[in-house]
């Protein structure tokens, strides 16, 4: 047997639909987790949205003695003021200052007396301030774009696909979105413009996965006419079900290889990605699948024909 | 090759030939490439990767209409003073400028003589006499568009005096300046420098109060109370000055710093118009005070021994060197028609962009080599021939970003890692489509022109949808975003080509090439 055989599966008949229910249940809990993770302790923001300062310092020589830096920032009265030490070195001192009140003068001088205050000794390896009024555009502009996207997607898969399809791209698609909005709720990792460049691309990735199972669905109801739809649901999954094993790994891969050496600038990135990349799977499968059960893809006899199958199949042990 | 036409072999092949040119730039150093003709350039690096400063500046354009306001006021001051008409209550309120006529004879007269004072300010005739003047929408628009544009231009020569390295300084939406200067490691200058409107006026010091008296709320009307530069320093706090001014820094023509008996001093030179005029209130004002105002700060209020009539003069404050060269840069470079205010500012050092290029590298060619060796394991050689069709599409990608002028983010590496990813997708859609075929009982031909054409509808969408995400990043991400946006939207649009178009030939001449059967598949 070749390698190909034992690695991806071919000819399986794994009943994915059976477990709708289950799964169901399992998005439910995802989604109202997220939702009141959000509502309850909502987002860790960076300065992108929040507005303030980020600072990477680094040390010119000697680990950075956080303990006195803390103290003398705090005298400062700049509200709250994080140190986070990062890297292997110990010299690298990631610092961030809320944003002050009043307006973007109010940002420049505080970096002003941040940098008097640490004095020498210390390089500056990356400096970011943004003000009130371009933070809050940012928010805008971010909310604009996941919306739109999620809109446009689902337009462009009703045009092609029945409306059916359409709702069903939608709701799996908003449902990773919603979920990886909860992940950074409930992880409490930082929130920023990356963060929803990932969120957009796990959008597109997801809808493209549903809409590789979609277009195998399409083709088998063209295909078998008299085979119901909870078989053809459950023999489009099996026969997509190769494909989707190695893209998702050439995918993961690449992922991880970004998540593990491309810096800590795109941390957050990659661990978004990766979370999308599991979520976008399942929710093309266990989401936007066993939705299509419950919409009226065909009429009369071939309905009554699918509903008694699908009795059949939940009675079997 | 009775398969392909020839058009489609040219294609591929002129499509592989410009990506091999556009993308060979990247190869060489910075050095070599300058050597190059401008349409033949390494991709551009962000900020985030080369090191610099990002600076995101707002034109204050309500600056703009107050200042034209109170202007609007003192020229109807000075016309009524000169008509002799008698007046009261002159001043601005909200967007217009009011004043009372008090003799209702005058009113006619002032009426037709404030009505041509400015044509863009329409003038209402009131019943008590007043007359609002008020500019219109248009006249109030035009006004803070050149303010705008004038301030584009400030700024890119007060830059241009500092001797940036490739300094881009561009407008962005209504009223905003984006400053982006590679390999700045400090800004904290250069927002000092684009922090000062440096807006510099010489007025007469009003002798007949003091300072004290003023503050106390007895001003004499034209004249105004402004705090001194410097304090300290033996230098009064407050001077009273006139509100009219002598000479203005709209025409100086030159300005350095030097020294003047040992200290450190400013030197400059007004037009012949301003030589003038300057030479004029000295030789008027013999013996009093001229007050050097900066930005609506006394610099410093020499008494005029001598009528000055070269046209030019030194500023003497208590300056240092380096205060000297920026207030002589500022003047040189002329004064902003209204403040700057900066709202946002990224700046990244030139160390931490070589770690992000190095980092970026790493994930990226592991990432490649993590592909091409999955595809290998699983597909064997039609595995290898999905990876050079991978290869082609990120030289592609290369190449159009260098061609399209496209700035490479770190985020932007990103979207090229993950564009790896996706881009096989399309190969592995086709293969598995061909091994379903195959095993269905197709022949080999047979089997291949099915999974290319029925896998194409798939590919198609699924990319569509892709780029619908990437589209609306582009149009709502700001900075380093962007440059994600970029590339994974290139990346996706040259896997159509690659992935489906050039891997379709490399798999049908290599199964011919080989005479096979069955596809190595199942």
């Amino acid at each position: 047997m070749r390698l190909i055989e034992r690695l991806l599966p071919h000819g399986t008949n794994y009943d994915f639909i059976r477990y709708r229910l289950f799964a169901f249940g399992v998005t439910a809990v995802l989604i109202i987790g997220s939702l009141t993770s959000i509502a309850v302790k909502g987002f860790n923001f960076g300065i992108d949205f929040a507005g303030g300062i980020l600072i990477e310092a680094q040390t010119t020589d000697g680990p950075a003695n956080l303990h006195a830096m803390r103290n003398s920032l705090g005298e400062l009265n700049l509200g709250e003021i994080s140190l986070q030490e990062f890297g292997k070195t110990g010299r690298d001192v990631m610092i961030r200052v809320q944003r002050q009140d009043g307006a973007e003068k109010a940002q420049m001088d505080a970096l002003v007396k941040v940098k008097e205050t640490l004095g020498a000794g210390y390089s500056y390896r990356r400096v970011e301030i943004v003000g009130p009024k371009v933070g809050g555009e940012l928010v805008r502009d971010g909310v604009l774009a996941v919306a739109l996207s999620l809109l446009a997607i689902a337009l462009y898969v009703w045009f092609r696909f029945e409306w059916q399809f359409g709702v069903g791209a939608l709701i799996s698609t908003f449902h990773d979105v919603i979920t990886t909005f909860g992940l950074f709720s409930i992880t409490g990792l930082e929130f920023n413009l990356t963060t929803v460049a990932a969120i957009l691309t796990i959008a597109g990735y997801s809808v493209n996965d549903t809409v590789v199972e979609y277009d195998r669905v399409r083709e088998n109801l063209r295909k078998y006419k008299s085979m119901s739809l909870y078989d053809l649901l459950n023999l489009a999954v099996n026969e997509t079900l190769a494909r989707t094993i190695l893209t998702v790994s050439t995918v993961f891969v690449t992922v991880l290889a970004l998540l593990f050496f491309g810096g800590e600038v795109l941390r957050g990135f990659s661990i978004a990605m990766l979370w999308g990349l599991i979520i976008g799977t399942y929710s093309s499968v266990y989401v936007a699948m066993p939705m299509l059960v419950y919409f009226n893809l065909r009429t009369g006899k071939e309905r009554a024909a699918d509903e008694q199958a699908e009795a059949e199949a939940n009675q079997a042990p | 090759m009775s398969h392909f036409p020839l058009w489609k072999i040219v294609v591929v092949a002129l499509a592989t030939l410009l990506g091999v040119t556009f993308a060979a730039p990247n190869l060489l150093t910075r050095e070599q490439a300058d050597h190059l003709p401008s349409w033949l350039q390494p991709v551009s690096l962000g900020l985030d990767l080369q090191g610099g400063s990002y600076l995101l500046l707002e034109v204050d354009t309500g600056y703009v209409v107050r200042e034209q306001l109170s202007a609007l006021v003192e020229s109807v001051r000075t016309l009524l003073r000169k008509e002799k008409l008698k007046y009261a209550d002159l001043g601005a309120k909200g967007d217009q400028v009011i004043v009372r006529i008090i003799d209702a004879e005058d009113r006619d007269k002032a009426k037709d003589l404030l009505r041509k004072l400015d044509p863009d300010a329409a003038l209402e005739a009131r019943d008590d006499g007043s007359m609002v003047l008020k500019y219109s929408v248009e006249a109030v628009k035009r006004r803070k568009l050149s303010a705008i544009e004038q301030s584009l231009e400030i700024v890119r020569r007060r830059i241009d005096e500092l001797g940036t390295r490739e300094p881009s300084i561009q407008r962005q939406g209504e009223d905003r300046i984006v400053v982006q200067l590679p390999g700045v490691k400090d800004p904290d200058r250069i927002k000092a420098l684009l922090g000062k409107t440096a807006k510099l006026t010489f007025h007469m010091l009003d002798d007949s109060t003091s300072p004290e008296e003023a503050l106390k709320g007895r001003v004499p009307p034209g004249s105004m109370v402004l705090p001194s530069a410097e304090q300290g320093r033996g230098m009064p706090e407050n001077y009273v000055v006139r509100k009219r001014v002598d000479v203005g820094g709209d025409m100086l023509v030159d300005s350095k710093a030097t020294y003047s008996d040992g200290r450190p001093v400013v030197s400059f030179r007004f037009n012949a118009a301003g030589a003038k005029k300057f030479g004029d209130t000295t030789r008027e004002s013999s013996g009093k005070f001229l007050a050097i105002v900066l930005d609506d700060k006394v610099i410093s209020a020499p008494r005029i021994n001598e009528p000055i009539l070269g046209g030019s003069g030194i500023i003497s404050g208590s300056f240092t060197v380096a205060q000297a060269q920026d207030l002589s840069l500022l003047l040189r470079a002329g004064a902003l028609p209204a403040p700057l205010q900066v709202l946002e500012e990224r700046t990244v050092g030139p160390d931490l962009g070589a770690d992000s290029i190095r980092a970026g590298t790493v994930a990226s060619l592991l990432g490649l080599a993590l592909v091409i060796v999955l595809m290998v394991t699983i597909y064997g050689t039609l595995g290898l021939l999905a990876d050079m069709s991978l290869m082609l599409n990120l030289l592609l990608l290369l190449a159009s970003l260098s061609f399209l002028g496209a700035t490479l983010t770190l985020p932007g590496i990103a979207g090229i890692v993950l564009t790896m990813g996706m881009a096989v997708d399309a190969n592995v859609l086709i293969y598995e489509r061909m091994r379903e075929e195959q095993r269905n009982g197709r022949t080999i031909m047979s089997a291949m022109q099915a999974g290319y054409d029925r896998a194409f509808g798939t590919i198609f969408d699924a990319h569509v949808t892709t780029l619908v995400a990437g589209a609306l990043l582009f149009q709502f991400g700001s900075g380093p975003v962007r440059g994600f946006a970029v590339t994974l939207t290139l990346g996706l649009l040259a896997s159509l080509f690659t992935a489906v178009l050039v891997n379709r030939m490399l798999v049908f001449s290599w199964v011919k090439w080989r005479r096979l059967k069955t596809l190595p598949l199942s």
